[in-house]
C-alpha cells in the first residue's frame, strides 16, 4: 500500500523556487533515500511532506489522502514526523524532557521511553543531562527518540550524518533497518551516496528541485547515479 | 527608632510581593512567546474593575468573585492571544509593543467610560484592617501577610507548573523553539493563548487584591505596569524566584524612600531599578543555564 505520495509538488524556499512539479511514491514499511547535491530542494521536499513548508493539498497524500499544507502539527498528530537537520534539540530541557515533548503527537504505539533507551542506551546514561551537554552522535540519538515518541507511521529523516564521525554515523545508521522492521516507514535524506543507497530499498535523486532518477539502488549504475547527482 | 525601620522594612517586603504578583504575568509572557505586554498594567486594572462589578451587582464579597474574576480574565486573555495577538508575533519586537500600547488606550478610556474619573475601592470588611501584633511597635496586616502568602504560592505553583508538568515542558521547548515543536505536535499558537490565559489569570488575582488594597482609578495601569516592569529588571528574567525577589526589592526601596521623606517613596524605587540596569543589566537573580 502506498503510504505517501507527492503529485507534482512544488514548494519555495524564501521567494527562490525550489521545487518544480516532484512526484514520489513509497509504500508502507519502505525505507526511500533522497540524495542530490546542496540546494537540490531535499530539506524542502521534506519540510514540504512534513507540513512546514505550504503546499497544495492535493499535491502531498498521505495514506490516499490529500493533506498538502496542513501545517506541521496536524500532520505529526497524522504520523507524520521530521528530524529536522542540525538536530533542534530544546537546550533548556533535559535530555528526557526532550523526549517527552515528542509525545505531544497524542498519538498511540509502541514508542515509550523504555523503548526509545533500549534502543539508544546511551540516552538512559545520559537522561537528566541538559540536551547540548550530549555529544554530536548523542544528540542525533535524542532527536531520532523524540520523533519515535510521537509513534509516526512515517519519519522523514534529515542528513542524520551532518557533522558526526564516520564510527558514529554507522551506529546510527544501524538503527534505521531496525525502524523499518518496527512497521515505520522512512524517508532518509543524506549527502552521503553510500550511506543512503546502504539502507534504502528505494533512492530517488534531485537536482535543481526535479527528480533527475528514481528506482532501486540494486538497478541503478554509478554513472547513472553520478550524471543524476552532478548532472551532466 | 530600630523598631522603625524594622517596621520599614516588613512594610516594604510585604508590598514587594504584590509588586512580585504583578511581574510574574509579565515575565511568564516575555518568557514563553517574547511580547512585552505593554497593557498588562491596565488588565490588572480590569481585573479590579470586574471584582467591583461583581460585587455592586451580586453583592459578592471580593474574595468570593475571586474565582469568577479570574476565570472571566483567563478566558479574556486566550481570546485576546488568539485573536489578536498571535497575529503580531514573528515579526519583531515592535508590532506586540505597539498593539498591546493601543490596547492599553482602549482599555483606560473603556474603564473612564463605564466607571468614571472616580477613585473606586472593593470593600472587604474588617479583613483589610486587622493586624497581627509582633512585639510593642511592630504590628503586621493580616491581609498584606495574606497577599505576600499569595504571591510566595504563586511563585510556587508556577515554579513546579514549568519543571515538573506535561504542560510547563511544552510552554518551554516552545519558548526555545518555537519551529521545531510545531513538528513534533505541539500547536504553537494555542500554547501561547494558554500561557495568556495562565497569565491574564495570574493577573486577575493581583488586580483584585490590589483593589482591596488601595482604592484605584481608571488612569492607574500604567503605573501598575511599571511597577512591573521594574520588578522584573531587578531580578533578572527566566526564573519566577528572580522576579518575586524583585518585586520584594522594589516594595523595600519605596518603602525606604518613603520613611526618608512622603515624597521620595516612588523615586528611590525608581533609583534602585536604574541603579540595577546600569550595573547588573541582566538582572541580580539571572537565569543560569
Amino acid at each position: 500500500m502506498t503510504l505517501v505520495s507527492t503529485h507534482a509538488l512544488t514548494a519555495f524556499y524564501g521567494d527562490f523556487q525550489a521545487l518544480f512539479g516532484v512526484d514520489f511514491e513509497l509504500d508502507e514499511g519502505e525505507i526511500a533515500a533522497v540524495i542530490g547535491a546542496n540546494g537540490a530542494g531535499k530539506s524542502t521536499f521534506l519540510r514540504s511532506i512534513a507540513g512546514a513548508n505550504s503546499a497544495d493539498a492535493g499535491a502531498v497524500r498521505l495514506a490516499g489522502a490529500p493533506v498538502g499544507g496542513l501545517g506541521a502539527p496536524r500532520m505529526a498528530r497524522l504520523g507524520v514526523s521530521l528530524v529536522p537537520e542540525g538536530r533542534r534539540l530544546f537546550p533548556s530541557l533535559s535530555v528526557e524532557e526532550n523526549l517527552q515533548v515528542g509525545r505531544s503527537t497524542g498519538r498511540v504505539g509502541p514508542w515509550t521511553l523504555e523503548r526509545v533507551y533500549r534502543l539508544f542506551p546511551r540516552l538512559e546514561e545520559r537522561r537528566a543531562a541538559p540536551a547540548l551537554q550530549l555529544s554530536g552522535g548523542e544528540q542525533q540519538m535524542a532527536a531520532i527518540g523524540r520523533a519515535l515518541m510521537g509513534n509516526p507511521r512515517l519519519l522523514l529523516c534529515d542528513e542524520l550524518s551532518l557533522g558526526l564521525a564516520p564510527v558514529v554515523i554507522k551506529s546510527i545508521y544501524e538503527t534505521i533497518p531496525q525502524l523499518a522492521r518496527e512497521g515505520v516507514t522512512l524517508v532518509i535524506v543524506e549527502q552521503d551516496i553510500g550511506i543512503a543507497l546502504g539502507v534504502a530499498q528505494r533512492v530517488t535523486c534531485l537536482q535543481h528541485g526535479r527528480v533527475s532518477l528514481s528506482g532501486a539502488p540494486a538497478g541503478l549504475t554509478r554513472e547513472q547515479i553520478s550524471a543524476a547527482y552532478f548532472g551532466h | 527608632m530600630l523598631a522603625e525601620w524594622t517596621n520599614t522594612i516588613v512594610q516594604g517586603v510585604l508590598l514587594g510581593g504584590l509588586y512580585g504578583m504583578f511581574a510574574m504575568g509579565l515575565s511568564l509572557i516575555w518568557g514563553v512567546m517574547r511580547l512585552v505586554n505593554i497593557a498588562h498594567g491596565d488588565f490588572i486594572l480590569l481585573g479590579a474593575y470586574v471584582a467591583l462589578v461583581f460585587g455592586e451587582t451580586a453583592g459578592l464579597h471580593p474574595l468570593a468573585a475571586l474565582p469568577l474574576v479570574v476565570a472571566a480574565m483567563a478566558l479574556l486573555g486566550f481570546l485576546l492571544q488568539r485573536g489578536v495577538l498571535n497575529r503580531t508575533l514573528g515579526k519583531g519586537l515592535l508590532p506586540p509593543l505597539l498593539v498591546t500600547f493601543g490596547l492599553s488606550v482602549v482599555v483606560q478610556n473603556l474603564l473612564l467610560q463605564a466607571f468614571s474619573a472616580d477613585s473606586q475601592a472593593l470593600r472587604a470588611e474588617g479583613l483589610t484592617t486587622a493586624s497581627l501584633q509582633l512585639g510593642e511597635s511592630l504590628a503586621v496586616g493580616w491581609f498584606p501577610l495574606g497577599v505576600f502568602a499569595s504571591a510566595l504560592l504563586m511563585g510556587l505553583g508556577l515554579q513546579f507548573l514549568f519543571a515538573r508538568t506535561a504542560f510547563g515542558r511544552k510552554l518551554r521547548a516552545t519558548s526555545d523553539d518555537h519551529e521545531t515543536v510545531q513538528l513534533l505536535g505541539v500547536d504553537e499558537k494555542r500554547m501561547y493563548a494558554l500561557a495568556m490565559a495562565l497569565a491574564f489569570a495570574l493577573m486577575a488575582v493581583a488586580g483584585v487584591l490590589l483593589g482591596m488594597r488601595t482604592s484605584f482609578a481608571p488612569t492607574d495601569g500604567p503605573a501598575n505596569l511599571l511597577f512591573a516592569f521594574e520588578a522584573v529588571v531587578i531580578g533578572g528574567l527566566g526564573s519566577f524566584w528572580g522576579t518575586f525577589a524583585g518585586g520584594v526589592i522594589l516594595g523595600v526601596a519605596q518603602a525606604v524612600g518613603f520613611r526618608l521623606d512622603p515624597g521620595w517613596g516612588l523615586l528611590v524605587g525608581h533609583f534602585v531599578f536604574l541603579a540595577v540596569l546600569l550595573f547588573k543589566p541582566e538582572g541580580l537573580f539571572p537565569r543560569t543555564r
